[in-house]
């Protein structure tokens, strides 16, 4: 499902990046370890299309999403992709229902009503569902940009530091929504948090890259 | 709206009341704008379309020596006090001249309720394309004609006797020996008919055979001044009959020559002052246009820092958005679909701008017109729909996405590397 090889970035003016080589198979979980700066951040953003590498080549979902125009990528990020990202970036001009909609209205789709529906209902916040997101509280919250990256029910999940924020708790409960909910989806989690690295280790399924200090030997 | 709905409308219109109060202020600021444009614009249409519509077809007005404007004022619109009188003989003459298709003489120099009394003929009617709702034309004197504004106001019907006293503008003695009766009652017209009360030019003299001595002929008259026909009085009898007097003429060409030989040939008469309604009104809408200019002004500058505050309100939100707007382009949003959303704010709330202040200029105009209501001045009405208000949406959207450049540039621009790495 994700396959890298020879990926380098070049960033003017500052240090090259050189990244391990990725195979992961559909249905797998990546994590991605290394210090700050090392360049999980980065590598996650020329995943999703976000940041062209200066060298090497990239396959994600069968795509290089590379060889793509701007909005044909755009459009296989949106169908393809489920963001993650560090803060949830909420509007809170919506509520927690339209928050789910959101993807299917940014690509110009009609939003599944009943998919969103029975998402809510298993990620717990189906009695929040009118209510503004910014009502909600930072675990539901998360639990909410879970939803709305796995809504559309992508083939590959990229989250970055998902549990930055959260408990031990919420921790778990994130983790293991993400592995329930995301069905075949591979998933790709940049993280230094013990607890992720902890809960998933050892699973058969799961990979670890640990990547090198910034400046070091890839 | 829906909580359980979404679409690009509804995720403007979030996004407009996610911010309500700088929303509010900018619709204000708009509404305001385009209210003074269209309040402009349905003024100064009506108060030229009423200025014309009174000309009713006069090509001269002849009076005694004076301004001539005062004369259209005081003859055509019936606003300011005549010049003076002229002798009845002036009709005659003017009548025999072979440029002159018809004279209509006017009398005047009473009010009844405020409204004023004016000697006339017919012919006044047919000028002002008025016709009769109740009762008729009696030739006889005392017998008055009123407006629909005078029958509204006053309550009067067919039958109804009242007293005119002296002077124009009301207050003055009355004449309770000489009460006039009410024989028609005039259809609404929309002009400046509707507001007078018209009685045989014998009526005026009638009135006033008892009560005044004759004033010297085209001499300057206050605003009492009657024409008149002084033949009364036990010591007159035996003297010489004066010449009767009217107040002035209302004269229609014969040929479009007349309007270069006419004017010349009754000012060479004597006392006679001629005065073109065309030439007056067009100084008149001149003086009257600085003001309109002046406040089409006053809505163009407002309409500028309306469109000013929405292009720095938007600014402020596209920074303040960049999170949420890098999170569409994360989600899949192409670029244009992102600043699209931002521009349609602008659009919006430009649309709402300019339906509100069409709505809230054309409730000001009636709301003008039911305050002038009472005087005997412009008649106003927000059911004027002006040609030019076609316009203002047009004016609303370019204002709209002049206001949107800037900020949708910003939009489409938004980077998505900071949100996905948890930075902005």
């Amino acid at each position: 499902m994700i396959h890298a090889s020879g990926l380098a970035l070049q960033h003017q003016g500052g240090p090259r990046l050189s990244f391990p080589d990725l195979a992961v198979p559909q249905g797998h979980t990546l994590l991605l370890r290394g210090d700050s700066g090392s360049g999980k951040s980065t590598l996650l953003a020329m995943l999703a299309g976000l940041l062209a590498p200066s060298q090497g080549h990239l396959q994600v979902a069968g795509t290089d999403p590379w060889s793509l125009t701007p909005a044909r990528r755009d459009a296989w990020r949106g169908r393809t992709l489920g963001l993650l990202p560090q803060r949830a970036w909420i509007n809170p001009a919506l509520s927690v229902w339209q928050h789910l909609a959101l993807p299917a209205v940014c690509t110009g789709e009609t939003p599944d009503t009943a998919a969103i529906d029975r998402l809510l209902q298993r990620l717990g916040l189906a009695a929040w569902a009118h209510q503004p997101a910014r009502a909600l509280s930072g675990g539901q919250v998360q639990r909410l940009a879970l939803g709305r990256a796995l809504v559309r029910q992508p083939q590959v999940v990229l989250a970055d530091e998902p549990t930055a924020s959260l408990d031990d708790r919420h921790t778990a409960q994130v983790l293991e929504q993400l592995r329930e909910l995301g069905g075949r989806a591979t998933v790709v989690i940049a993280t230094h948090d013990a607890r992720v690295i902890q809960a998933l280790r050892g699973r058969p399924d799961t990979h670890v890259c640990t990547l090198p200090p910034a400046g070091g030997p890839a | 709206m829906n909580p359980r709905r979404l679409s690009v409308i509804r995720l403007v219109w979030a996004h407009l009341w996610s911010r309500p109060g700088v929303t509010a202020l900018n619709g204000l600021l708009l509404t305001l704008g385009f209210a003074a444009i269209t309040l402009v614009l349905l003024v100064s249409e009506q108060a030229e379309h009423q200025f014309r519509k009174d000309l009713a077809g006069v090509d001269l007005v002849v009076g005694a020596k004076g301004s001539p404007l005062q004369l259209i004022l005081s003859g055509i619109y019936h606003l300011d006090s005549p010049t003076g009188n002229i002798p009845a003989t002036a009709a005659d003459q003017l009548r025999a001249h072979p440029l002159v298709a018809q004279v209509v003489p006017l009398a005047l120099g009473d009010s009844a309720q405020g409204f004023r009394i004016v000697g006339t003929t017919p012919d006044y009617l047919q000028l002002h394309q008025a016709r009769l709702a109740a009762g008729q034309w009696r030739a006889q004197a005392l017998q008055a004609v009123i407006g629909a504004d005078v029958a509204r106001r006053t309550g009067w019907r067919v039958g109804q006797r009242f007293e005119g006293s002296h002077g124009l503008g009301g207050g003055g003695p009355t004449h309770g020996d000489h009460p006039f009766t009410v024989a028609g009652v005039l259809a609404p017209t929309g002009g400046v008919i509707d507001r007078l009360i018209l009685t045989p030019v014998e009526s005026v003299w009638q009135v006033h055979d008892v009560h005044h001595p004759p004033a010297p002929a085209g001499g300057q008259a206050d605003d009492h001044d009657h024409a008149h026909h002084p033949s009364h009085d036990d010591d007159e009898k035996a003297a010489p009959q004066p010449p009767r007097e009217l107040t002035m003429l209302l004269v229609r060409y014969r040929s479009p020559l007349a309007a270069a030989l006419l004017p010349r040939w009754v000012n060479s008469q004597g006392p006679l002052q001629a005065a073109s309604p065309a030439q007056e009104s067009v100084r008149l809408l001149g003086l009257v246009g600085v003001g309109i200019q002046v406040l089409q002004g006053f809505g163009a500058v407002l309409l500028f820092v309306a469109a000013l505050s929405v292009f720095v309100a938007l600014s402020h939100a596209v920074r303040d958005r960049q999170p949420e707007l890098a999170m569409m382009r994360l989600l899949g949003a192409s670029p244009r679909r992102v600043s699209a959303t931002v521009a349609a704010e602008a659009l919006t709330l430009a649309a709402i701008g300019v339906l509100a202040g069409m709505l809230l200029g054309h409730g000001l105009t009636h709301l003008l017109g039911h305050l002038l209501d009472g005087q005997a001045s412009l008649r106003l009405t927000g059911l004027w729909w002006s040609p030019l208000e076609a316009w203002l949406p047009l004016v609303g959207l370019g204002l709209g996405g002049l206001a949107c450049l800037g900020p949708t540039w910003l939009a489409y621009r938004t980077s998505m590397l900071p949100a996905l790495q948890g930075h902005h």
